[in-house]
């Protein structure tokens, strides 16, 4: 009885015609590490919502206790109170702010009189910065770091709140395997403290690495609780659980046959937009029909920005080089240009450059290609809504209707929606940045189906992605970006995990 | 997922009956409450004008007063189209009031002063319009300043150029003509015994239109098995709108006839209604104030789009312009003073976003006629300006809190 810090029963959450949590059950041990897994939709954030009060009592059916007493929040403050500590899937860090200032943001350190006591707050700061190992001074506004250190700021700031229970959802998904690494390590220390951590994940080989335990659920259902020390304990048990049958593989097979070339970028220069320095270098590379071709590369080596910037120039400037699409040179100025040459890019970021959050799945769907869908400038809305029911069904998007607001799906879903509307542009090359980013092993499953069936047609297909296992599992052919410029092309065949991360690397070693 | 997708395969034919008998048709609490916070204007705006009628001892229904409304709020209510385009994208415009002032301003003078044709002043105060609105959209769309900060220049500026063109003095009376605009009615075109048969006919022909249509828009969404309203529903609805547009209509004829402001505003509003749902460009709109950057990397040109919203607005204040100087018989340095201010209110009640990407014409001119039902009882009880101008501010409040509620109920909780 004692052992568990934590005891959900019966927990039932609707929404407007969504089910999300039916009767789900969820016991927690006392200084265990406790992954969720589920498929995108599932109810794991939703979950984790109700325990810490962001979904407050009697928005919910179900009880709660937590260290041995029934709780029962009204907001997230109740439960801070008692120390759960929720870090959201999307982190809430003011980026002006100095890390301490977010780190007691909501909970200053006050002196005489009710001022803060600055010089308290920065030492304060900087010993939880040591704590979970992040060398910031912490004055630095937080918008200067990266998405890993960031996490690690949102860590420091649990602990600030003398945490008891913490819930990270998704603590990994964007950051690379360095980082994931240090967080994962931070765990086991907090661990050892007796700190009790709940964790969202799909990336299942961190679980089996880190969990004690591992609860699954499917469809809004508790599926089981799996202790990780049993034999059969792991990545195929958890799959089974979350979708319900076996996964032969990973990755679809596909017969590779490469045809003319697509994609032909030449001696591709971008400077940075404000600093002067710049961000890509000289790169060339080709796709062509028919094929998958991957950019790997170590955050910040210009992935992201090489795309962007041939998208119709939405990044940088000085912008100089040549663009093909089948042979004929594209001088897109502006997206909707490099959209009628049938460029494609499908960005790393959903919420913040991908959906109108606010509006209906139907409307971010036909949003890049409107044009097929009206006549002199009047849209069909009735066309409209039947191209966004196929994409739904195509896509099995899990959402009641079309209609259904975007900003409310969740993560993998809108995802889902994200490459149904470039789908919809009917593109000759598309430029997918992350694009499984923060989704499950299934939906990841049909991403890479959606993929192969592009270029089965003929298409060409670029792939920027942090997981190598991803490129070596999709690609044909792969490209490395080290600073800015291209420092390999390794056919799939030939590379490995190694050989590529030494060709990321190459270039600094060689400037410094 | 309790909610079930209309099926797939059945041939048309039979799928359209059983959608519209079945999954696809919606009861009046799920059409109310997936359409609360719009349904929630209504309510407001019924409970208001059955407020005052009460408290008016039923003047403020009269047919004399009905008539009053539409001439006199007008102007803000056409103010509001543009402005409720101008904040769905997430933008503001504090100017139009000056515009106002000196798009009418430009017709006085060549109309009183230099004594052309009324329509030459017409002309020449929707060309001011558009070359002011011109002004806004450069720089808010190609040099990238906000357009609280343009709009509040052009407040000053506009002001000024005001003066400027008026020398100080007001200019009076315009022509016969050019009063028409405002203060005109189409009155016994087909005769009528104690009221106008013309203004009764025009009212029947718009409510047939809003029959069809509904019908047509009705038929095309079964075609295309989506969720329509039960068919009771449907034609509840029709039956009730075409009894508020009647008794509206029956007012009017019993008064001076079909205001020609309100043929006006009624082809204004048909439009802006369209554009807004139906265009490509009313999508991009709402594209961009829903989400700036990926509207952007979705191909949207935001910068033209921004550019004609403001040339839009600056052709809505013209006509306007034109509205209130014909009106009010002449031009004055001060015309227009805080109409910005009631276009703004308007549009916000109506269920605008103040953060964008959320807003429709129709709910703006709901929100405007909550404001004008409210000053004009007020005035009709007496009531002193200081405490109407409270009472206004306090509504403005509670509306958009109430929004705000209906919002947090509608996204969180159940
Ligand atoms: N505020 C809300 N309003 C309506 N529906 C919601 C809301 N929040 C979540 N949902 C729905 O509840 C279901 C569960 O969503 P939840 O975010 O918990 O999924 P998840 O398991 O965290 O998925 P992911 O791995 O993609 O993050 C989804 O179908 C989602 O659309
Ligand atoms: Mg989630």
């Amino acid at each position: 009885m004692d052992d568990d810090i934590l005891r959900m029963r019966g927990i039932t959450k609707t929404f407007p015609g969504v089910i999300a949590l039916e009767d789900v059950n969820l016991a927690v041990r006392r200084g265990e590490i406790h992954a969720i897994c589920g498929e995108n939709g599932a109810g794991k954030s939703t979950l984790m919502k109700v325990l810490s009060g962001v979904h407050p009592t009697g928005s919910y059916d179900g009880e709660i206790t937590f260290d041995g007493q029934p709780v029962r929040f009204s907001g997230i403050r109740d439960s801070e109170h008692v120390g759960i500590v929720i870090i959201h899937q999307e982190l809430a860090l003011v980026p002006h702010l100095s890390i301490a200032e977010n780190i007691f943001l909501g909970n200053e350190l006050t002196g005489r009189g009710g001022l803060i006591d600055w010089n308290k707050a920065n030492a304060e700061a900087a010993r939880l910065l040591d704590e979970v190992g992040l060398q910031e001074n912490a004055v630095t506004p937080v918008g200067q770091l990266g998405v890993g250190k960031q996490q690690l700021v949102e860590i420091a700031k649990a602990l600030s709140k003398d945490v008891k229970l913490l819930i990270l959802d998704e603590p990994t998904a964007a950051l690379n395997d360095t980082d994931s690494a240090h967080l994962l390590g931070l765990l086991r220390t907090l661990k050892d403290r007796g700190i009790t951590c709940i964790m969202i994940s799909h990336k299942l080989n961190e679980i089996v690495s880190i969990a004690d335990r591992t609860t699954v659920i499917r469809d809004g259902r508790t599926v089981e609780t799996m202790d990780m020390s049993e034999p059969d304990a792991g990545q195929e048990r958890i799959i089974r659980g979350m979708v319900g049958r076996d996964l032969e593989s990973f990755y679809p097979d596909r017969e590779s046959a490469a045809g003319e070339e697509v994609l032909r970028i030449e001696d591709w220069t971008v400077w940075h937009p404000t600093q002067d320095r710049k961000v890509v270098d000289g790169a060339s590379l080709t796709v062509r029909a028919g094929e998958v071709v991957g950019i790997a590369g170590l955050m910040g080596a210009g992935r992201t920005e090489l795309a962007m910037s041939v998208f119709g120039r939405s990044y940088g400037r000085n912008i100089t080089g040549r663009v093909f699409v089948r042979g004929k040179e594209v001088r897109a100025r502006t997206v909707a240009e490099a959209i009628d040459n049938g460029i494609a890019y499908a960005t790393e970021d959903r919420k913040r450059y991908g959906l109108n959050l606010i509006d209906d799945i139907r409307r971010n769907i036909s949003a890049a290609a409107l044009g097929k869908l009206s006549k002199r400038g009047w849209v069909n809305g009735n066309e409209e809504t039947k191209v966004a029911e196929e994409s739904r069904r195509a896509m099995n998007i899990k959402a009641p209707t079309v209609m259904s607001v975007v900003g409310k799906l969740s993560g993998g879903n809108q995802q889902k929606v994200v490459l149904s509307k470039w789908l919809f542009t009917d593109p000759e090359v598309l430029i997918l940045d992350e694009p499984t980013r923060g989704i499950d092993v299934g939906a990841k499953y049909e991403i890479y189906t959606i993929v192969n069936k592009l270029v089965a047609a003929g298409k060409a297909v670029l792939v920027i992605s942090s997981e190598l296992p991803e490129l070596l599992g999709i690609c044909d052919r792969i490209y490395t970006l080290s600073a800015g410029r291209i420092t390999g092309e390794v056919p799939v065949g030939d590379a490995t995990q190694e050989g590529l991360m030494a060709l990321m690397t190459q270039d600094r070693e060689l400037a410094g | 997922m309790t909610q079930t997708a209309p099926k797939a395969d059945p041939s048309p034919e039979q799928a359209a009956p059983a959608a519209a008998l079945h999954t696809g048709t919606s009861d009046i609490r799920t059409l109310l409450t997936r359409n609360l916070r719009q349904s929630g204007i209504y309510i407001a705006f019924v409970a208001i004008v059955a407020l005052f009628a009460i408290l008016t001892g039923g003047t403020s229904l009269s047919p004399i007063n009905i008539t009053n409304i539409v001439l006199q709020y007008s102007y803000i209510l056409v103010l509001a189209i543009g402005m409720v385009i101008v904040i769905i994208a997430g933008h503001i415009d504090l100017s139009v009031g000056s515009v106002v002032a000196l798009t009418g301003a430009v017709s006085a003078v060549l109309v009183i002063q230099q004594g052309l044709p009324w329509w030459v002043g017409v002309l020449a105060a929707l060309a001011v319009g558009l070359v002011v609105g011109a002004w806004h959209g450069f720089w808010v769309a190609y040099v990238g300043i906000p357009a609280f900060i343009v709009t509040l220049a052009g407040m000053l500026l506009f002001r000024g150029l005001t003066l400027r063109v008026l020398d100080n003095i007001s200019l009076s009376p315009f022509t016969p003509e050019y009063q028409v605009v405002a203060s005109g009615f189409l009155n016994g075109l087909l005769g009528g015994d104690g009221f106008d048969a013309f203004t009764l006919l025009i009212g029947a022909i718009a409510v047939a239109g809003y029959a069809v249509s509904g019908f047509r828009t009705r038929l095309a969404r079964i075609t295309y098995m989506q969720p329509v309203e039960s068919f009771p529903l449907f034609v509840a609805r029709v039956v009730l709108v075409g009894a508020v547009v009647m008794a509206f209509a029956w007012q009017l004829a019993h008064a001076r006839g079909l205001p020609v402001v309100l043929i006006i505003l009624a082809a204004l509003v048909l439009a802006y209604g369209v554009v807004t749902r139906r265009t490509v460009f009313g999508r991009q709109v709402y594209a961009i104030g829903g989400n700036l950057s990926a509207a952007q990397l979705s191909g949207v040109r935001v910068r033209t789009v921004n550019f004609w919203i403001f040339v839009n607005m600056g052709l809505l204040s013209a006509v306007a312009g034109i509205i209130y100087s014909s009106r009010s018989n002449g031009a004055q340095p001060a015309a227009g003073n805080m109409f910005e201010l009631d276009a703004i209110a308007a549009a916000f009640i109506g269920g605008a976003a103040v953060t964008g990407g959320v807003g429709t014409v129709v709910g703006a001119m709901v929100g405007g006629l909550i404001m004008a039902v409210m000053s004009n009882g007020m005035q009709l009880m007496g009531v002193d300006q200081s405490i109407q101008s409270v009472v206004k501010g306090l509504v403005l409040l509670l509306a958009v809190a109430f929004d705000i509620y209906n919002k947090r109920r509608g996204g969180t909780a159940r």
